[in-house]
């Protein structure tokens, strides 16, 4: 089982950093999921693998598995359910206005460039 | 126990809190909560302060559960120095943005207390996971600051800076996997205490924990070459939160110091001194990076980003000495350049105010109105973030210089410091001469040349007080170097010695068990 378990957080790690590497947002975001998966499964393990043990404390229990990581793999995933949807509604958002999926390249030079010009009639019409 | 320190997390959230779900539609009533707010946190972080004074480290249990198993918080000098840094900022942005830019978008006050709910919490906290939920609170208030008021460049740039923080927190979680797997603990001062004496086999993992911990608080600290993502971010902010972002680089030096510097042990620790040989040369890089990033940007907010990059430089190198002069000067520097970075993201926003079409871009443009009175801030503020005299930034640069005297790399030090500083003093004054002086030049030369008459009931004189209010802070910390440096050099000690820390948090029997 640690084989099992330590070679698929070694994979989604793994194509979580080829997709984040992409030039364009929706790999990137799926690429984030699949690395959140990896740690979620990582700080599972890290309270040592138990099988069939309750994490509290039970009189006829003969051994525990550690509660602790459990507590925190649920803050974890909770932080990174919100974050993902985030990341979602803003690429969705940047997509809508620029028409373009690319997460940099030429698009933010030119929107620099034109919020250059556009900055001073935004703020003076403050 | 005294209740007073979880004030720091309470009212913020509370008041956040308040704001979002009675006072959704009432600007001035949210200006006017929001403000007094701050104006406590101010009070309290004066208060809790001067208690630290007298050098004894507090620790508050959170639900009275006996540490290491509930979560504590711990105020020691050098969290109340960072919180009464943090409530200064506060009190300055938040008086400023209440003079017109929490109009442009929905909830800035409500985002603006969670996020100091978020950076209180990340000083206050002794317990590493529990650092990592308040860095959350602080990147997703902040996510929410940084798009206040919207458009396509805040859009695009808030969607690198969301990505590069997602993988941060990643990297943050199997970091914490890791310490927890090989100490069994995430209480701060117990893994101070059992970091020592972790079995052999064990010894590896802990040290790749750390030195990802580490990356965390590089991305955070904008450590060159992970640094990319401030310039973009603070310059599409809007000028308010670029202003507060000023310290959220400074929780990445911050969390160096406590995490590196007290719990694995800084140069002593095994661990700690891997880490600090890789700060000095990625520092050294910094500093190069923003110096030519500083002289190579066509627009005010990415000169002053630039600047920033390279004031995190100069404060990383003096960190990665981790003795009580460099620490002590990389403190002094942080307080003066998250001020010093404020005031002029503050002062480059009304400087595009007044300007009216061009804007913060550097070309030559008509002269604006009151032209005099930010001319001479921005002076000050330039003066200061590039290190001359008389402001702190002189001091605080001959502090780190100081420091480092004696360092095996001084010549490395002392000559990448020096010459770019010369790169930002060039920056900044041909900015200042651009704005202010051509602006001058060619008024004289249009036809009809006078000087726009002063807008008549100036509305934005409350902004421009703020903005005096942090260049006067700039000016007193110049000014009261002596007991400033004093102060921080406890502070400092504290830190390198953790005896009083791990007491507080364990109990006194627990500091035998430090071996340090």
């Amino acid at each position: 089982m640690e084989f099992l378990i330590a070679s698929g957080v070694g994979i989604l790690t793994a194509a979580g950093i080829y997709l984040i590497m992409r030039g364009q947002s929706y790999p990137v975001i799926i690429g984030l999921a699949f690395l959140t998966y990896a740690v979620n499964v990582f700080l599972f393990a890290m309270g040592r693998l138990t099988v069939n043990q309750p994490p509290i404390i039970d009189k006829a229990a003969i051994g525990y598995t550690d509660p602790l990581p459990q507590a925190l793999v649920l803050t974890a995933i909770v932080i990174s359910f919100g974050m993902t949807a985030l990341i979602v509604v803003l690429a969705m958002r940047g997509f809508l206005e620029s028409g373009t999926d690319g997460v940099e390249s030429e698009s933010l030079v030119a929107a620099n460039v034109a919020a250059g010009e556009a900055e001073g009639g935004e703020r003076a019409g403050s | 126990m005294n209740h007073w320190i979880v004030a720091f997390i309470v009212l913020p959230g509370m008041v956040a809190a308040f704001l979002v779900l009675a006072l959704r539609h009432d600007l001035a009533r949210q200006r006017l909560v929001s403000i007094s707010s701050t104006v406590a946190l101010l009070a309290i972080a004066i208060g809790l302060f001067v208690q630290t004074g007298s050098g004894v480290t507090q620790a508050y249990l959170l639900g009275a559960w006996p540490a290491p198993f509930g979560i504590v918080l711990v105020l020691d000098r050098l969290s109340a120095i960072m919180i009464l840094l943090m409530a200064v900022l506060a009190l300055a942005v938040v008086l400023y943005a209440s003079n017109g830019w929490d109009a442009r978008g929905k909830h800035f006050h409500a985002l603006f207390q969670f996020q100091l709910m978020g950076i209180a919490g990340a000083f206050l906290t002794g317990d590493v996971f529990n650092l990592f939920v308040f860095f959350e609170v602080m990147l997703i208030a902040s996510y929410g600051l940084m798009l206040h008021g919207g458009g396509e460049r805040r859009l695009r740039a808030g969607f690198q800076y969301v990505a590069i923080n997602l993988i941060g927190s990643t990297l943050f979680l199997f970091a914490v996997g890791l310490i927890y797997a090989t100490t069994g603990t995430l209480n701060m001062a117990d893994i101070a205490v059992k970091a020592g004496g972790i079995a052999p086999g064990d010894t590896a993992l802990l040290t790749t924990g750390a030195l990802l911990l580490f990356l965390v608080f590089a991305i955070k600290s904008s450590l060159a070459p992970l640094h990319w993502w401030l310039p973009t971010t603070y310059s599409a902010a809007p000028a308010p939160a670029a202003a507060l972002f000023a310290i959220m680089t400074k929780v990445g030096a911050y969390s160096i110091i406590r995490v590196h510097g007290m719990v694995f042990g800084g140069d002593g620790g095994a661990i700690g001194d891997m880490v600090s040989a890789w700060i000095l040369p990625f520092a050294l890089v910094t500093l190069a990076v923003g110096g030519v990033g500083v002289v190579a940007t066509r627009r005010l907010a990415d000169l002053i980003a630039f600047s920033v990059v390279w004031s995190m430089g100069s404060l990383l190198a003096a960190v990665a000495l981790f003795d009580s002069a460099g620490l002590t000067a990389a403190l002094y520097y942080t307080v003066h350049s998250t001020l010093a970075g404020a005031a002029l993201f503050l002062l480059a926003d009304l400087i595009a105010q007044y300007r009216g079409k061009p804007g913060a871009a550097l070309v030559a443009a008509p002269p604006m109105a009151r032209a005099a009175l930010l001319g001479g801030l921005f002076f000050a503020a330039a003066i200061a973030m590039a290190g001359l005299p008389p402001l702190s930034g002189f001091i605080g640069k001959l502090l780190i210089l100081d420091a480092t005297r004696a360092s095996d790399s001084a010549a490395w030090i002392w000559g990448i410091i020096l010459s770019t500083s010369l790169f930002v003093i060039i920056g900044f004054s041909r900015a200042g001469s651009l704005l202010f002086w051509k602006a001058e030049a060619m008024g004289e030369e249009v036809a009809g040349a006078d000087v726009p008459p002063e807008p008549r009931g100036d509305d934005r004189l409350p902004a421009v007080l703020a903005v005096s209010g942090l260049i006067a802070a700039i000016a007193a910390l110049a000014f009261f170097a002596g007991p400033a440096t004093s102060a921080l050099e406890l502070a400092v000690a504290q830190v390198l010695d953790p005896s009083g820390y791990v007491a507080a948090v364990l109990g006194v029997d627990a500091v035998a068990a430090l071996g340090r």
